[in-house]
């Protein structure tokens, strides 16, 4: 049995751990007094396009030749950064560097913390602000597997009924089955068994089945089900990613969410109409046979091609002259992948063809074999453009020339590019290859924004809220526990602190509900002090000597504390798997507000009830 | 020194709670029955978030009247618009309710031009859009539904664990109790219920066992201490001594919520009533719910007696 005197003090390195937490809670929580600067990011449209420091200058110039108010420019690893006094500088610097940069540059709004570099260096940063903190548009959208899968249906139908020319073997229909699959009709029995041997062996990755005397099904495999599938999604985020970056966002987000979801997140944008247009443009691919007999520098000198061309440009701005007529087009390809060449080890994209779209490429190959040819990118954009008072939609199609190689046979289904520059190119080159391809219906199943004026009314609210919350729960602490009650009201600063620094750290999403969860754990929190005061106070009552009952308060109060925040927790980790947004941020400010509240009022006040009262003779407590 | 019921030191109370077991019983179940039968006939007023469709609020530079707006909209093909002022009579919320046609995405965009382009609306700002499938919405049902049994669940695993099974029991139906009064409250006032009321609600799950956890613990403390007293006597004894506990945690936690319906904007207004109302109720529960069903389901002293071998190791 420990003497009294002994009772309710620390050794010295529960004192040093504690004062270590509380530290790191402080510096990483410190970044956030600071706030944030309005500021414009300028970065890159393409990968040749290089910030550096002589962009840096030409920029400043810029700047300083339209007078425009800023406060300094940054220069990061592919970005600069350039900081405004206000959001209406701001503004106006971000309309007038789009229009001078043009469309080779990105140029987006963003906030930047206001923190002091060193601090940034040691990758400190402020809480990151929800959507319906800092304003913004969420968008969910949900790829048409349906429509995917129709679409591959539909190519295999094409394929059966070339082969079955092909081949010469009589049937009377082929076509999609209603319930799935590909359903082929033949005359007679004969017929429908050659088709069988045959289409089995060509179409091997399809399930064929007999349904009746005369007609053969065929059905996808579920794992090209769920290749599709899975291409068609990959497919709408390249698509997405490509044209986000156009709209100028400093912190987009793109992810999937499920099998068939896509979750858009941009962040300051305000004009929801003109990021539609921009994510629902369509693009399309063309092949065409380069044009061997003119200059294609001299075309690009005089600007005119000659009659049977069109003059284009590739991804580096080099001229390229094309044939008019068209080869092929994006719908019929199915698929385009990256990969090593099996011959030279070199990169190379394989491209998959429809049965259509490879007859057709084969007859347009076969003649040319030896020439080059050159593949366009289309893009159909619409741009909504303020003339004098009036909004005014306007149309405009950017093409560019993605690739050009040598035709070194003739060309079907299945096909190689080669003689790439590297593994990225390939990469890049796929990618374009699948977005130009035939795309997959895509549709916005929900939206939520919120207006850059409401964002900041929130974050208003929010802090007022918790701030007076604070105040309350102190006022009413101290009246009701005398001392104690201020040692309680110290232990939920020093959790609000450690809440910040840990959402600071993880970079956790906080939202107007995750304030929510900060004032709820805050009220939570104050819990544990009222068990372990309230035991205090009855242990006094039952006679035991002060130091006595402050040792049995904090003891058996424990128990009750960690059953009734496991609870908690319980739920709000549930929440937190079900959560979508902004519910998602209450779970995390409630999960970890009750943890670090377990620290700061169990631990944290009981080390601050030691030091001042412990190792001393007691005759009365204020409590 | 005797203080005041204000001072809320509910110290040497001697109350027999459990005498009104049976009145606080049957208060209960017609509660709840109230509750079940509006959900049942009333229904809840779902949000936008669970049944789809578009809210749109918008700010105007100055105050405007509502049939104005109204106007605008059924003019401009929105004859199915709900319109009303959301805290100041610049403010104006409006909800459409979903539509099977291709451009629903787009309504928003549509609406706010149309008020931009009317009469005394040159300075209309979006201040908030939401926009949600049907789809969307019947899943959020369908998962939060989910949530809110995973929770249920997972409590009585724990609760189970650490304590007998009819306390657990207790403790569930008590948390059961409180969901289903927030609910009902809900449906019964056709308060409009959100993805904020569902998290309030889950959040209320977890914090209603929180004060049974306390009456529990000193329930199971006091029949391990004293050896005299019937079951109801320590059930009785046990919940005087943590009147003030159950009380005084509960109140702090009131105070925050109820500074968040104050100060926290219009937004958390059905997440602060849900919570208050859980709150409230879910301290009653504690008290009455979960000691009367454990004693209904026949708990006696030796069920929270420890074990033989710790009985032995108790011994001086």
């Amino acid at each position: 049995m420990p003497t009294p005197h002994s009772l309710n003090q620390y050794p010295w390195w529960k004192y040093l751990l504690i004062g270590l937490i509380m530290l790191w809670g402080l510096i990483f929580a410190l970044p956030n007094l600071f706030g944030e600067d309005p500021a414009v990011q300028i970065s890159g449209a393409r990968v040749n396009i290089t910030i550096d420091a002589a962009f840096q200058n030409r920029v400043a110039a810029l700047l300083d030749a339209d007078k425009l108010p800023h406060r300094r420019l940054e220069l990061e690893a592919d970005r600069l950064l350039i900081r405004f006094a206000d959001p209406e500088e701001q503004l106006k610097a971000a309309d007038i560097l789009k229009d001078r940069l043009g469309r080779d540059y990105i140029v987006a709004l963003n906030l930047a913390s206001a923190a002091p570099g060193f601090l940034r260096a040691m990758g400190l940063n402020p809480m990151y602000l929800g959507l319906d903190l800092r304003g913004g548009v969420h968008f969910m959208m949900q790829v048409d597997m349906d429509a995917t899968i129709k679409q591959v249906e539909d190519s295999y139908v094409d394929e059966i009924r070339v082969q079955l020319r092909t081949d010469k073997i009589q049937y009377s229909s082929v076509g999609r089955a209603g319930s799935g699959g590909i359903q082929v009709e033949f005359k007679d029995a004969a017929e429908r068994d050659k088709a069988a041997q045959l289409l089995r062996k060509s179409l091997s990755n399809l399930q064929s089945t007999a349904t009746g005397p005369l007609t053969l099904k065929f059905t996808l495999s579920e794992r090209e089900i769920k290749e599709k599938r899975d291409f068609a999604l990959q497919q709408n985020i390249t698509t997405l990613r490509n044209r986000v970056n156009e709209l100028g966002v400093a912190e987009p987000i793109i992810q999937q969410q499920g099998v068939d979801r896509i979750v858009v997140q941009l962040p300051g944008v305000q004009d929801t109409a003109r990021a539609k247009e921009i994510l629902g443009a369509t693009a399309t691919l063309e092949f065409r046979l380069a044009d061997e007999e003119n200059d294609w520098n001299q075309a690009a000198a005089t600007g005119r091609a000659p009659l049977e061309s069109r003059l284009y440009k590739d991804r580096n701005g080099r001229p390229v002259l094309l044939k008019k007529r068209v080869m092929l087009t994006g719908d019929s390809i199915v698929d385009a992948s990256s990969g090593i060449d099996q011959q030279n080890g070199g990169p190379t994209v394989f491209v998959s063809l429809d049965g259509k779209g490879a007859k057709r490429f084969e007859d347009a190959t076969k003649d040319n074999i030896g020439k080059r040819m050159g593949v366009v990118f289309i893009e159909n954009k619409t741009e909504t453009k303020r003339v004098g008072d009036e909004m005014k939609k306007t149309t405009y199609t950017v093409e560019e020339v993605i690739n050009v190689a040598t035709i070194r046979d003739r060309l079907g289904r299945r096909f190689q590019i080669t003689g790439l520059d590297s593994t990225r190119e390939a990469r890049d080159l796929a990618l374009l290859l699948r977005a130009g391809a035939l795309v997959s219906p895509i549709e916005i199943i929900e939206e939520r924004t919120v207006g850059p004026s409401a964002g900041k009314e929130n974050i208003a609210q929010g802090f007022r809220a918790a701030a007076i919350a604070l105040l309350v729960i102190a006022g009413f602490m101290t009246w009701r526990y005398k001392n104690f009650g201020m040692i309680a009201t110290a232990a939920l600063a020093a959790n609000v602190v450690l809440l910040i620094a840990a959402l600071s750290m993880l970079q956790a999403t906080l939202t107007l509900p995750g304030i929510a969860g900060i004032v709820l754990t805050m009220g939570m929190a104050v819990d544990a002090n009222v068990l372990i005061y309230e035991r205090i106070r009855e242990e006094l009552r039952n006679g035991n000597s002060p130091q006595a009952a402050i040792h049995a308060g904090f003891d058996r109060a424990f128990d009750t504390i960690l059953d009734s925040n496991v609870t908690t927790l319980i739920a709000a980790i549930m929440l937190f798997g079900f959560g979508t947004g902004p519910i998602k941020g209450f779970a995390v400010t409630l999960s970890i507000g009750i943890v670090t509240s377990m620290f700061t009022a169990v631990t944290g006040s009981r080390a601050l009830v030691n030091l001042i009262y412990g190792g001393r003779k007691l005759q009365t407590l204020s409590v | 020194m005797k203080r005041a019921l204000w001072q809320f030191d509910f110290y040497n109370t001697k109350i027999d709670f459990l005498r009104w077991r049976k009145l606080a019983m049957g208060w209960s179940v017609a509660v709840l029955l109230i509750a079940v039968g509006s959900l049942l006939i009333r229904g809840m007023n779902l949000g936008l978030d669970f049944t789809g469709g578009t809210v749109i609020e918008v700010q105007y530079p100055h105050p405007v009247a509502i049939p104005e707006v109204r106007e605008t909209l059924v003019k401009a093909g929105y004859g199915d618009a709900q319109t009303q002022h959301f805290g100041t009579s610049r403010d104006v919320l409006i909800r459409i309710p979903p539509r099977e046609q291709m451009n629903a995405a787009t309504l928003n965009n549509q609406v706010l031009t149309a008020l931009q382009g009317a009469e005394g609306g040159a300075g209309v700002t979006l201040a908030r859009a939401e926009f949600v499938g049907p789809q969307v919405g019947k899943e959020l049902v369908e998962q939060g539904g989910l949530a809110a049994l995973g929770a249920l669940l997972g409590i009585l695993v724990y609760v189970m664990f650490r304590f007998e099974w009819r306390l657990a029991v207790g403790t569930i139906a008590a948390t059961v109790h409180d969901v289903l009064f927030t609910v009902g409250w809900f449906s019964l006032f056709q308060l409009e219920f959100d993805l904020t009321v569902l998290a309030a609600v889950l959040a209320v799950i977890g914090y209603s066992v929180n004060d049974t956890v306390v009456v529990l613990d000193r329930i199971r403390e006091n029949f391990r201490k004293r050896r005299k007293g019937s079951v109801l006597d320590i059930m009785n004894l046990s919940i005087n001594e943590t009147l003030s506990r159950t009380t005084m945690t509960s109140f702090v936690t009131l105070l925050s919520v109820i500074v968040m319906y104050f100060f926290g904007g219009t937004v958390m207004h059905g997440f602060s009533v849900a919570m208050i109302v859980g709150i409230v109720v879910g301290t009653y529960s504690s008290i009455y719910i979960a000691s009367a069903s454990a004693l209904y389901l026949g708990i006696s002293r030796e069920d929270l007696l420890p074990r033989a071998k710790e009985m032995a190791d108790d011994q001086p």
